[in-house]
Parts: C-alpha cells; structure tokens; sequence
C-alpha cells in the first residue's frame, strides 16, 4: 500500500481544514470516492481470482474426470456442483457489478461531471462497507458443514429451498444472504451514481455534454433499482421457505415452484443489460480518443440504451421456455426476445461507423475496446438461436447457451474491465503499464478465449447438458471428438489463466516502477483528464467549468486534434455545442 | 469535510430530495412483487377469504388511522422546519415516531394473537404472505423510526432541516404501502 | 488547416465498405453451398446427433435459418469492422481523422437501411420459430400409448401399457433409466417430479421439457429411427444431476412386442426390475 502513498500525491494539497489522519482512516475509512472505487477494484479483482480457480477446478474434472485436479484434489461431484455455482454467482455478483460498475462508476463519474466527490460520501462509504460484508459472507459459506451452497447461481426451489434436497442447509442460507446483501449495496450506491451524474455536474455541462459512460452507469443503476425488487422479495420468500418453515414455493403445501423462476428472471434478464451498458460506455470513451475522431450518434446511443433497458422487462421468460409456463407465452416472448436485439445492433453499429474515417492508433485501452465489439458480436448473435423458441427446445440447458453468454459476458465483465483498467491506470495510479506486456496479455486473454468457447457451441448442439460432472457415462456424449473438444477448451482456459500473472506482474510493477504520467498522456477530452494523476482529495483546484460536448476531436476550427471540454474559448461566440453542431450537420 | 457536490442542483432538485425518490422507486418493485406474488396466489386460492375472516378489521382500519395520522404529524413538522423551527419540529418529529412505535405494538398485539391461534407463516398459504407482506412493512416502519429520531435529535439544535422533509417523504410513501396492505388484507377478501 | 483529403474520395471509399460487406456475404454463401453439396446442412448436425424424432429436422431447420440469417449479418458486420480498421489505421497515409464525416448521410443509410432489413430477418426468424414451437408443444397428435415419466433424484421411472393398452392397469410394464418405445409408434408422455425440478432432455429427438414436482406436464414425440439413445436430466437437481442417465430403446415393432411380453408382471404390484443396458 505504500506505493499507492507515494502515487496518491499529497492528499491534502486542496483542503486545509482536514486533520492528519492514519492509514486505516485514509485507506479503509474514507469517504474519497477514488479511494473507494479502488477498494471496489481490489475486491473485485481478489474474488475474480476466486472465481477463476472455481472454474479451473471444474473444467479439469470435465476433461480428466474422476483424477486428482492439481491445487485441489479429487472433486465429488458435490464439491463440483459448487464449484460451478461459485464460479458463476461470484463472477456475476463479486467481479462484473463491483469492477464495471462500482469501481469505475466511483473513481470516474465524479471527475468527469467535474465534481468533487460523490453527493453522499459517507452513504458511498457505506456501500462498499455492505459488499464487502455479503462477500465475506460468501466465502464464510465455503467453510460451513455441508460446504457452499451447488444449486446453480439460479437457485431454483424447491432444490434450494431444503436441505434435505441439496444437502447444504447453511450453505444455502449464506450464499441468499450474501446475494441479498449484495443487492443492498448495490442499490445504496446506485443512488449516488445516479444524484451525482443529475445534480452535481459541473457548470456549463447539460445533458448532451455528459460523457456516454457515465450516462451508461446511470442507466444501468435505474435498471438495476428498477428490476431487483421482485428478486430481493423473492430472495425474502425463499429465505423464510429455508429457514422458517414457509411454503412458498413448495408444491407439497401449495406453493408453486416456477414463482420463484418469474422473480428470478424477471430481475435476471434487465440484470444482464445493467452489466452491459457500463463496459459498452468504458468502450465509447475509448474508440474517440484512439481514433481521434467524434463519437457517431451520441443522441443514437443513448436512445439505443435507454430503448434496450425498457424492452429488457419484457423478455424474461426466454429463460423459461421449457420450464412448464403457458406454452402460448412462449411465443410472446420468443417475439419480444428476437427484437430486442435491435436497439443493440445499432448500438454496436454506432461504435463501428465511429470508425469510419478516423485515424486509428491500436494502443492496448483500444485493442481491447475493440475487441468488445468484436466478441459481443458473437454473443448478441449467438442469442438468437436461443431466443427461438423452436430452436431453444433442443439448446437450452446445453453447453450452447455456456458459450452464449461467455460471449456476452467476458467482453462485459473481463475485457470491459481491462479495457477501463489499461485506460485509466495513469490518472489512477500516476504512472503508465507496460505497453508491450499489455499487448501480450491481450493476445494472450483474446486468443485462448476463443478456444475455450467455439467447441462449447459443437458440444451444446450435441447435447452436453451443463452443470454435468462429467459425460463418462452417456454413450451419445462420451464420443472421443466431443471428449476432444471439451479438452481443447480446458487446456484454452488454462493457458489463458496463465496470461492473466502477465497482467497481474505489469500492474504490481507499473504501480511504482512504471513510466510517470501526466496529467493527460492521451491528449483526451473528458474532464478526468483536466486532474492530476492520480487526482487529490477534492479532484480538482477550482471546480471546472465546461464549454463543449465530450468528442470534439479534429475539429476544423483547431489547430491541435483535440478540444477538452474545459478548456476556455478564445471568443464568446466559438462555444460548440452537441446539439448545435449536429443541427449543422442535419 | 464539506463537500461541495453534495449541495449543487444541476438537475434542480435539492439532492436529499432526488436521493429520498429513488429510494422510494427502487422500494415500489420489492413490495410491487411480493404483493402480485400474494395476488396472484390469492386468485387461484379462492378459498383463503376463510382464513382472511380471522383478521380484525377494525384493528386495521385503527392501525391505518394511527399511521395516516402521523403523516399529517410529519407534514406539520415539515412545516415547521420549513420557517426554520428545528425545535418544533423535532417535538413533532418525535410524535410522529411514537405513531409508529403505537402501530407497531398493535401489529405485535395482532400477530401474537394470530400465532396463539395457530395462523403461524408455516401454517399455509395466506398466512406466509401476510406474515411477510406485514413483517415487511414493519421492519421499513422501525427503520423510519429510527431515522426520524436521528433527524429530530438534529433539528432540536437547528441542524439539517431540510432532512425533515426527506424522511416525510419516506414516511408517507411507508404509508402509502400500509394502505395497500391493508386494502389486500383486511378489505378485499 | 484541416485538409479534405478523405472526403474528395467518397465514393471510392463508399465502394469499398460495400465490397466488403458484399464480400462477407460471398463467404457465408459459399459456406452455406458447401454444406448443400455435402448432402444438407442437417446431414452436418446428424453427425453430431441423430435426428430420431419426427419433428427433430423441424427444430434443426430452426437452428440452421437462424444460422444462415445471423450468420449472414455477423460475417458482414465483422468483415466492414475488420475493414474499417485496416483502411483507416493511423500511418503516413491516413493521419488525421475527419470531424464528423462529411458523408452523415450516407452512414445513416449504412445503419438505418439494415436496420429495416435486420427488423424483416427478425420477424422471419420469429415466425420460423413459432411454426415449430407450436408443432412440438402445442399440438397432441393422437397417440399410440401414453408414457408416464417420472424423475426424482436422481432416477427416471417409466411406466406403460401392457398387453392391455391401458396405463393404469396391473399390467403396466414399469422400468427404471430405460424406456422401450417402437419406431414410428406417436407417444404422449405425462411428466412428473416427484422432489425437485428436473428435465427430461431427448437430444437426439430435439425433446427437451422440464419436470416441476406438483404437476404434471404433457408432451408428445414420435420415433422415426431405430436404436438406443440417451435421455438427461437437463435442470440442476443436486448431487446426482450428471449421473441421472437413462436410455430410450426404439424398436421394430417386433423387438417391442418381444419387450412387452417378457416383461409382463408376473405379480401386477412388483415393479419390473431394470433390464440389462444394452449399449
């Protein structure tokens, strides 16, 4: 932590009022929202560890099934079953939501609202406080008798609902509680994303001059407070179903066990978008800066993504096409489904006519923000085919939809924030990453991916169900070319993990060795980059003023191929706004 | 150390105003899904008006009297701080707490008298949804509580004013809920 | 001052994407004329997982239309993106981007006209899909027997008519992990859960609807193909979810008949014992 001492500047360069604190008040009891996004940061990349090794842990047991996995011993298939939904609960849960959205949410939108701080510091602080407590309680549950919670991060009942049916009574209940207490945290600091971004926004800045990520977390936080509350009522239902006797969803006493499926989903599909959106604007802030070129359809993608969140509460059941609802809404759904992939298209279509006459340098922020698009292509398409009611009769439940929604969910979760994380490292850390370590790292990550997920589309055709301990025992299934494939993607997924102590090496030697950054290394815009690096306590001397849109880049007008927003015009009459330049254009 | 974002109004509105709303949005879903789920189950279970007979009607329609009369309370406390009165304010603040400190005994009374009876959550299916849907309830009444004495005791010195209206907001709309549950529960049977 | 090199050649760089966009099209194409000659894209599939039911090439016929309409999309969009940053990296030809393209115009059509043809594909999509979905659970062709499946953890127990065509009679053949069926004989199956969710998952007959304990959910297939296939539970269902195997048998009408018979119930309250695996 030292280093991130002698990175930070001095904290008290701004603010004369404050007393000398100590290490654990500066570093585990701020109120800083940069020292809090930061805390988000590191717990997330922490449990990404976790989730990861849980991974690992059952990929080699699919491909060397039965044998001694190296670290970890022989797997049963209890200790299998969690495995699997560690891996997936955690990733979503601990990784995705902190890293995307409240690491970056808490370290960037100040700065680029040009504020000082969040307007709810301590509630900030708060925040962290309660995830951090629902992930201890996560990983408390791995030690409890019976061992963690393996009914699927989907916990359907009655499975979940009873100890005697998953034979992790504890395990069970922990694992609910630390989903819910996630949940809390999220909402909590969700709100100050959201009063931030609409009230504290610097003078001169509207609407249409706020940066399209930070319209992006804040979408997504509304999202997120709008779709959870079925969940966190479900979650109190399922809750009392295991622990006090309740029958909610139990059908021997009346209850119905697809309840719990509609509660579920009906917050798990909006959820998938509330991931979405925030690495889809990391991405937007990247490709201007490294193509040098206006964003294409500012207005476009915010509609786009407004459009997508509200179609999004429409869609849930897609989940359930075989789960015994009214077949006749199946069809409503498969509809509804299938169009939503509209508003995305567009959006990822904005992204690449961005490119469009720029003029692109392939630094590693960029390498991975276009690998996004490119990955998610793959993700948002592959969709599709589960979408279809007919066609998703014979793929759900299979490795299909696995490699479906890595293909959605990795450019999320992973390359979204390696995207963010290689972009802002100089204005968080004051110092550069290694650019050619970054790109072996990119190769490296972007590659083995590949390898690990295309043979999952073979073998979910084929009909490998997933969460399967292993496919010994099905003679259809046990075939040496589908035994092949699930190799190729084990063997992938361990040279990939491999590349990311590359990653881990640049960042830990960077944080003190790397090269010195500037104030704004990329000759960008936003106004993040008018701080220092990394910005004091209050972010900014005097809180700036803004003149223009986020992505003026080669602007005719300038002699330099940038214009950041702050920056004072010459005369009164050369201020530049969005809507004006586009009424030019129209 | 004071920040300066938390009294800008780019938007408008004061932020403890906008921040109060969202919470109430994000709180509309959550008891929105455990209603439409008892709803829904009470459709299908036309036989559960026989266990809704046992509740006591006047009982209810008194708890509901108790807590809209303390949103008028708290209305008047809001009043009272808006012309800067903090210790006025805090007197009523604190009566309005004692409302639901009163409604939450009555909800207490109601339910023991309802375990007594054998009408427990694990009992079946209405009885898990009204325990629930009102435990709920009571458990957003006790934080309100809570608050409103927080903010009382800092209005008693002249401190923070303008939180009186926030947590109004937030009492009213604990209110509001309680008049749904007690239309769900207690009148339409 | 800001040269207007990249504009003066608009119509050469706008006949460029189109090419390229063309040219991923070609290559889906010849994908596509590649799997017809050798014998049928479903023939591909096959190989992977035989079509044994009657409506198993209805599904497939979904899943390979999405292929080809999406797949047309995805290349052309990855084939213009790859493109675009071939042709306008940054090096000593292209050095400094343009400030909005002066062709608005034009990239609005590049983004609204496949809009609408994306909405028409969608729209096919759906209507292909529901065609389907309707066949296969939405339909009951009269049946030749009834089939009562059962699963819990983490076993599937069939039962079925006897020599009396009836289910519900002493002489119900009943087995465990193993269902003889004959080959183009239609079944309705009434599907129950006895503790947890779990699915009854036929890959090679595209059969897949989950189990709920408290209902029981109906559904119908109809063997097309003789052999032994294998049947998954397809929904988490605890310790024993991968290891919950059975085996659908399709027979010639007289290897059924011979099933039946050796296994009519001696004593119509024991349930048969489970036959030997054939594999």
């Amino acid at each position: 932590m030292a280093s991130i001492t002698a990175s930070h500047g001095d904290p008290h360069a701004v603010d004369h009022h404050h007393e000398e604190t100590n290490w654990f008040l500066k570093y585990c009891w701020s109120t800083d929202h940069k020292i809090i996004g930061l805390q988000y940061m590191f717990t997330g990349m922490a449990m990404a560890l976790m989730g990861a090794f849980f991974i690992y842990v059952v990929r080699m047991q699919i491909a060397f099934p039965g044998h001694p996995v190296p670290g970890f011993g022989i797997v049963s298939p209890a200790a299998y079953n969690a495995a699997a939904t560690l891996h997936g609960s955690i990733m979503i849960f601990w990784v995705a939501m902190p890293l995307i959205i409240a690491a970056f949410g808490n370290y960037i939108i100040p700065l680029m609202v040009g504020a000082d701080d969040m307007v709810f510091p301590k509630l900030n602080r708060l925040s962290y406080q309660l995830f951090l407590l629902s992930a201890l309680i996560l990983i408390a549950s791995f030690f409890v008798p019976g061992g963690g919670f393996g009914g699927a991060w989907t916990s359907y009942p009655p499975l979940s609902a009873s100890g005697a049916f998953n034979l992790t009574p504890m395990g069970s209940t922990m694992w609910l509680l630390a989903v819910a207490i996630e949940f809390v945290a999220f909402l909590v600091g969700g709100i100050n994303f959201i009063v931030t971004a609409m009230n504290a926004r610097a003078r001169g800045m509207s609407f249409t001059d706020v940066p399209i990520v930070v319209w992006m977390i804040v979408l997504s936080s509304i999202l997120f407070m709008m779709s959870v509350g079925p969940l966190v009522a479900g979650a109190v239902m399922l809750l009392m179903d295991q622990n006090f006797g309740t029958h909610f969803f139990d059908p021997k006493h009346g209850g119905d066990p697809v309840l719990w499926q509609h509660l579920f989903w009906f917050f798990g599909h909006p959820e998938v978008y509330v991931v979405l959106l925030p690495p889809m604007g990391i991405v937007a802030e990247i490709i201007p800066v490294f193509s040098r070129k206006k964003l294409f359809g500012y207005r476009t993608i915010i509609y786009t993504a407004i459009a997508t969140g509200v179609l999004s509460f429409f869609v849930w059941a897609h989940h359930q096409f075989v789960a015994g609802i009214d077949p006749r809404m199946a069809n409503v759904f498969s509809a509804t489904t299938v169009l939503i992939s509209i508003p995305l298209a567009e959006m990822c279509f904005a992204y690449i006519a961005t490119l469009y006459g720029s003029s692109i340098r392939f630094a590693v922020p960029m390498l991975w923000a276009l690998a996004f698009v490119g990955e998610f292509l793959i993700g948002g398409s592959t969709g599709i085919f589960l979408g279809a009611s007919g066609a998703d009769i014979h793929l759900h439940d299979t490795y299909f939809v696995i490699a479906h929604f890595h293909y959605t969910f990795f450019p999320i979760a992973i390359i979204g924030t390696f995207a963010g994380l290689t972009y802002w490292f100089p204005k968080m850390f004051g110092r550069h990453l290694n650019e050619f370590w970054g790109k072996v790292h990119f190769w490296g990550t972007i590659i083995p991916f590949n390898f690990i997920f295309i043979p999952m589309f073979i073998n979910g055709l084929a009909g490998d169900p997933r969460r399967y301990y292993s496919y010994e025992h099905f003679p259809q299934l046990a075939t040496p070319g589908l035994q092949a494939l699930r190799m190729t993607s084990t063997i992938a997924t361990v040279v990939m993990l491999g590349f990311q102590v590359v990653f881990l090496v640049n960042f830990v030697v960077s944080l003190t060795r790397g090269r010195k950054a500037e104030a704004n290394p990329y000759q960008a815009n936003t106004l993040e980059w008018a701080a220092a690096s990394p910005p004091p306590h209050g972010n900014f001397p005097v809180l700036p003023t803004v003149y223009r849109a986020p992505y003026e880049y080669n602007h005719p007008d300038r002699e330099v191929d940038y214009w950041p927003q702050n920056e004072e015009p010459k005369e009164a009459i050369a201020v530049v706004s969005q809507a004006a330049s586009e009424e030019a254009t129209r | 150390m004071k920040v300066q974002a938390t009294s800008r109004t780019a938007a408008g509105l004061p932020t403890g105003k906008l921040a109060v709303w969202w919470v109430i949005a994000s709180e509309v879903p959550i008891f929105g899904g455990l209603l439409a789920s008892y709803l829904m189950n009470r459709v299908a279970n036309p036989g559960w008006s026989e266990g809704l007979e046992h509740l006591n009607l006047w009982i209810g329609a008194f708890n509901t009297l108790v807590l809209i009369s303390s949103s008028l309370v708290v209305m008047l406390a809001h009043a009272a701080a808006a012309r800067g009165d903090g210790q006025k304010a805090a007197a009523r603040l604190r009566l309005t707490a004692a409302g639901g400190a009163l409604f939450l005994c009555i909800k207490a009374y109601e339910w023991s008298v309802k375990i007594r009876a054998g009408h427990v959550p694990s009992a079946g299916g209405l009885w898990q949804y009204y325990f629930s849907a009102t435990g709920l309830h009571a458990a957003h009444i006790l934080v309100g509580i809570t608050i409103l004495l927080i903010v009382a005791a800092g209005a008693a010195k002249g401190k923070e004013l303008q939180r009186v209206e926030l947590i109004g907001l937030y009492w009213h709309f604990v209110d509001v809920v309680w008049v749904a549950l007690f239309h769900l529960f207690y009148i339409v049977r | 001052m800001h040269e207007p090199s990249q504009g003066a050649n608009a119509q050469t760089v706008a006949r460029s994407v189109y090419l390229a966009a063309i040219g991923g099209a070609i290559v889906v194409m010849l994908v596509v004329a590649f799997f017809i000659l050798t014998g049928g894209i479903d023939r591909w599939i096959e190989k992977l997982i035989p079509a044994a039911s009657s409506f198993a090439h209805d599904v497939d016929g979904v899943i390979l239309l999405v292929a080809g309409i999406v797949g047309f999309w995805f290349f052309a969009s990855l084939f213009t993106f790859f493109w675009l940053l071939w042709r306008f990296r940054h090096h000593p030809g292209n050095p400094k981007a343009e400030y909005l393209s002066t062709h608005e115009h034009m990239l609005h059509q590049w983004v609204s006209w496949p809009h609408v043809l994306i909405i028409v594909c969608d729209l096919i999509i759906i209507a292909s899909a529901v065609r389907v979905w309707y066949i296969v659970k939405q339909t009951m062709p009269p049946a030749d027997a009834t089939v009562k499946v059962t699963a819990q953890q983490w076993a599937w127990t069939f039962v079925q008519p006897g020599a009396s065509g009836q289910l519900g009679t002493p002489d119900d053949v009943k087995t465990t992990d193993e269902l003889h069926v004959e080959v183009n004989k239609t079944y309705h199956f009434d599907l129950e859960a006895k503790d947890v969710v779990h699915s009854f998952f036929i890959p090679s007959f595209r059969l897949k609807q989950d189990a709920v304990p408290g209902r029981v959910i109906q559904g119908w297939f109809k063997p097309t193909a003789t052999g032994s296939y294998d049947i998954l539970c397809a929904q988490m269902c605890g310790v024993g979810h991968g290891l919950m195997g059975a085996r659908v048998i399709v027979e010639t009408p007289a290897e059924h008949a011979a099933f039946l018979a050796a296994h009519r119930a001696p004593n119509p309250a024991t349930p048969v014992a489970r036959t030997a695996a054939a594999q």
